[in-house]
């Protein structure tokens, strides 16, 4: 039976592969695609805490039901997100983000 | 028609005059004139009407300012001796003066607008004699106020005009703060909000509170009186009225020699019961009255403008009138000087209305001369006049003039001498006069070649002079003045009345001897010529104080707000963002690189920072 600190290590290499993502790469949808696992590592997180800690000694289910609300947000974000990028990549014919740089000084 | 229709038309006729002109008929000349005019007659019918028919009592109109109980300000008219014979000065003087204008301004530009402004003047000054309490008078006051400012300012092109009507209002403001004042002390005196009220009537009886504290009465009635130094030109108040002059000759004649600065007057003897119960208050009436007889006269001696040595004289015989009302024992002895003074000084302004008209706008009087055989019909005029004015016997100024001296007499021997060397004055600076610009040689061309005026301003001047002559005679003065009070001649030891010959036949004699056949002034005194250099003082005072603490204003607005508050807020802003621009480096990551910091800042500062 993994133990919570597996839970948690998992969930840490999770949001530490998804930041690294974010930090190096160009693509704009593969930074999205970052984002979207620091957010599922943290959805691990929680459901990991849910799953090992008890509320006046009886296991408690509400972040559990939680993250499933999450997940459907989250669905819902991404379908904004791409459309987003979807625009972006009309108005500007690329999807590298050190070409999207108007707001410098 | 009842009565109170005519008092109430009376009023208002002239109001509409003006309107119809200002809206209407402003492009036409003969009907704005024939509008005003016709205006005048009625109001002339209006008022002698009521004068006849003894038509006393309050007319009713509406409530102007109704707070129930608390305030309320009737709009009524009040009719009593005092407001018809003042009725029947302004209506009969005005349409004279408003018929000779006709010539006067044939050629002048703003012909329509004049004439509006003195059908607003005329409606403005029926307002102030007809007024039933202090609020009412007090309206009507600032509208003759502000009729003299368009008037004054007629050629407002002209500079000094501008500045002259600019001057006249300011300088009015000053004493009606004080007249402002004083209407509140009035009200509270007399209750407050506790049933306060503004009405002649009411505040002629000493409300409790002033008979316990006779001071305060005294100041009360100071302050009402503060208005009248204003309006009727007293010391140290005076300065606006001889550069009141600007305006056109017959606006000098109407407002500012024979009614309007006549109003200041008016108004102590609408409050005379209450002025008379303040020994203090009156003192300093007569005081002050004496004083600007004295100094307005002397200075009316060294005058070189026509209009400049009658504006002195003015206000010198304004002084004899306030001098009147601080000694007499009824309201009817300054109100009998204004009377005759009303039509005599109006004929003399425009008798030097006339021959300014014949010596082409030539104001200076050393430019003029000899005119007496050019103009017959105004020489013969301004004679009567200035006779008149003078105080020669038999002529209507000898009358009302004698009759404050004695009064002065009687009560307060000081005040006595003052106003005697006045008068002794008065027939110098006017034979003075008469005797540079009616005899001796024609000292300009224009003077050579001075013409009679036409008609129509030779006729009023006809119709004035008669007045002027006979106004002062018992008939009339029993007719308008014994139901306003006893007008009956003081108790004075035989020598007075030959030391008020005296001084007048010294004085004419002194002017005969000294300007006959002279080219210029044998006398040049600085000092009188530059009006004790009053003007000098006031104006230091406006430049160095107001004009200091406008300096000073103007240095916290324009370092202070503006400069730390304004301006060192924005600069603050600006400089911030200017810093902060530096970090838009346009790098999505570096922006997440930040935002990752500043998460971790948070959490550290979460868990670690007590």
């Amino acid at each position: 039976m993994p133990t919570l600190a597996n839970y948690l290590i998992a969930s840490g290499l999770l949001f530490a592969t998804g930041l690294g993502v974010v930090m190096l790469r160009r693509s704009i949808i593969v930074i999205f695609m970052g984002l979207e696992l620091m957010l599922n590592a943290a959805n691990l997180s929680l459901v990991a805490f849910s799953r090992y800690g008890l509320v006046s000694g009886h296991q408690n289910y509400d972040a559990q039901i939680l993250v499933f609300f999450i997940i459907s947000v989250a669905a819902a974000e991404v379908a904004v997100g791409l459309a987003i990028i979807v625009s972006l990549y009309r108005a500007r014919q690329t999807t590298h983000v050190e070409d999207l740089d108007s707001l410098k000084f | 028609m009842n009565l109170s229709t005519i008092a109430w038309i009376t009023l208002f006729v002239p109001l509409v005059a003006a309107a119809l002109i200002l809206f209407v008929t402003r492009a036409s000349k003969p009907l704005a004139a024939g509008l005003v005019i016709l205006s005048a007659l009625i109001t002339t019918i209006g008022g002698w009407t009521l004068f006849a028919k003894s038509a006393d009592g309050i007319y009713h109109g509406f409530n102007w300012v109704d707070f129930g109980h608390a305030l309320s300000i009737p709009f009524d008219l009040a009719l009593d001796p005092l407001s018809r014979t003042m009725l029947v000065v302004v209506t009969t003087i005005s349409p004279v003066v408003f018929i000779y204008s006709i010539g006067y301004m044939k050629e002048e530009v703003g012909f329509a607008r004049f004439f509006a402004g003195l059908a607003l003047f005329l409606f403005s000054m029926l307002g102030i004699v007809l007024a039933n309490n202090l609020v009412m008078m007090f309206i009507f006051w600032e509208l003759v106020g502000v009729s003299s400012y368009i008037l004054i300012g007629h050629y407002y092109q002209k500079a000094s005009a501008a500045d002259a009507a600019k001057q006249a209002f300011l300088v009015n403001r000053i004493g009606d703060f004080g007249f402002m004042l004083g209407i509140l002390l009035f009200w509270i005196a007399t209750g407050g909000p506790e049933g306060g009220t503004f009405t002649f009537a009411a505040i002629n009886h000493p409300a409790p509170i002033f008979v316990q504290n006779p001071a305060l009465l005294a100041v009360a009635v100071v302050l009402i009186f503060c208005g009248t130094v204003g309006k009727s030109a007293q010391f140290p108040l005076h300065v606006w009225l001889p550069n009141s002059m600007e305006g056109p000759t017959p606006v000098s004649s109407l407002l500012h020699a024979a009614t309007m600065v006549a109003a200041g007057v008016y108004l102590l003897a609408r409050i005379f019961p209450i002025l008379s119960s303040s020994p203090e208050a009156s003192e300093i009436v007569a005081w002050t009255g004496a004083i600007t007889a004295l100094g307005a006269g002397i200075l009316a001696t060294q005058q070189d403008d026509i209009k400049g040595i009658l504006a002195y004289s003015t206000i010198s015989q304004l002084g004899y009138m306030v001098t009147g009302a601080g000694l007499a024992v009824s309201a009817a002895l300054p109100m009998f000087h204004l009377f005759t003074h009303a039509f005599f000084k109006c004929l003399l302004f425009l008798t030097a209305g006339s021959v300014i008209l014949g010596m082409h706008h030539e104001q200076n009087i050393w430019k003029m001369g000899g005119l007496k055989g050019k103009m017959p019909i105004t020489f013969l005029t301004y004679c009567c006049g200035m006779l008149a004015l003078s105080g020669c016997p038999f002529f209507s100024g000898h009358y009302s003039k004698d009759l404050i001296m004695a009064c002065s007499w009687e009560h307060h021997r000081g005040i006595f001498w003052v106003v005697v060397i006045a008068a002794g004055l008065t027939p110098f600076y006017m034979m003075r006069q008469a005797m540079v610009v009616f005899f001796g040689k024609p000292r300009s061309e224009h003077s050579e070649h001075a013409h009679e005026s036409p008609l129509v301003m030779t006729i009023p001047l006809i119709l004035l002079a008669i007045p002027a002559v006979v106004a002062g005679y018992p008939f009339f003065e029993h007719t308008f003045f014994h139901e306003i009070g006893t007008l009956s001649e003081p108790e004075v030891p035989a020598y007075v009345p030959q030391v008020f010959l005296g001084v007048f036949l010294a004085g004419l004699a002194l002017a005969f001897f000294l300007y006959r056949n002279v080219e210029k002034d044998p006398i040049r005194i600085p000092f009188l010529e530059n009006r004790f250099y009053i003007d000098d003082l006031y104006f230091w005072i406006v430049r160095v104080i107001q004009g200091g603490f406008a300096k000073l204003c103007s240095f916290t607005d324009r370092w202070f707000i503006d400069g730390i508050l304004v301006r060192g807020s924005a600069t603050l802003v600006w400089t911030v963002g200017f810093a902060l621009r530096f970090l838009q480096l346009g790098n999505i990551q570096a922006y997440a690189l930040f935002f990752g910091i500043g998460v971790v800042g948070l959490i550290y500062m979460l868990l670690h920072v007590r």
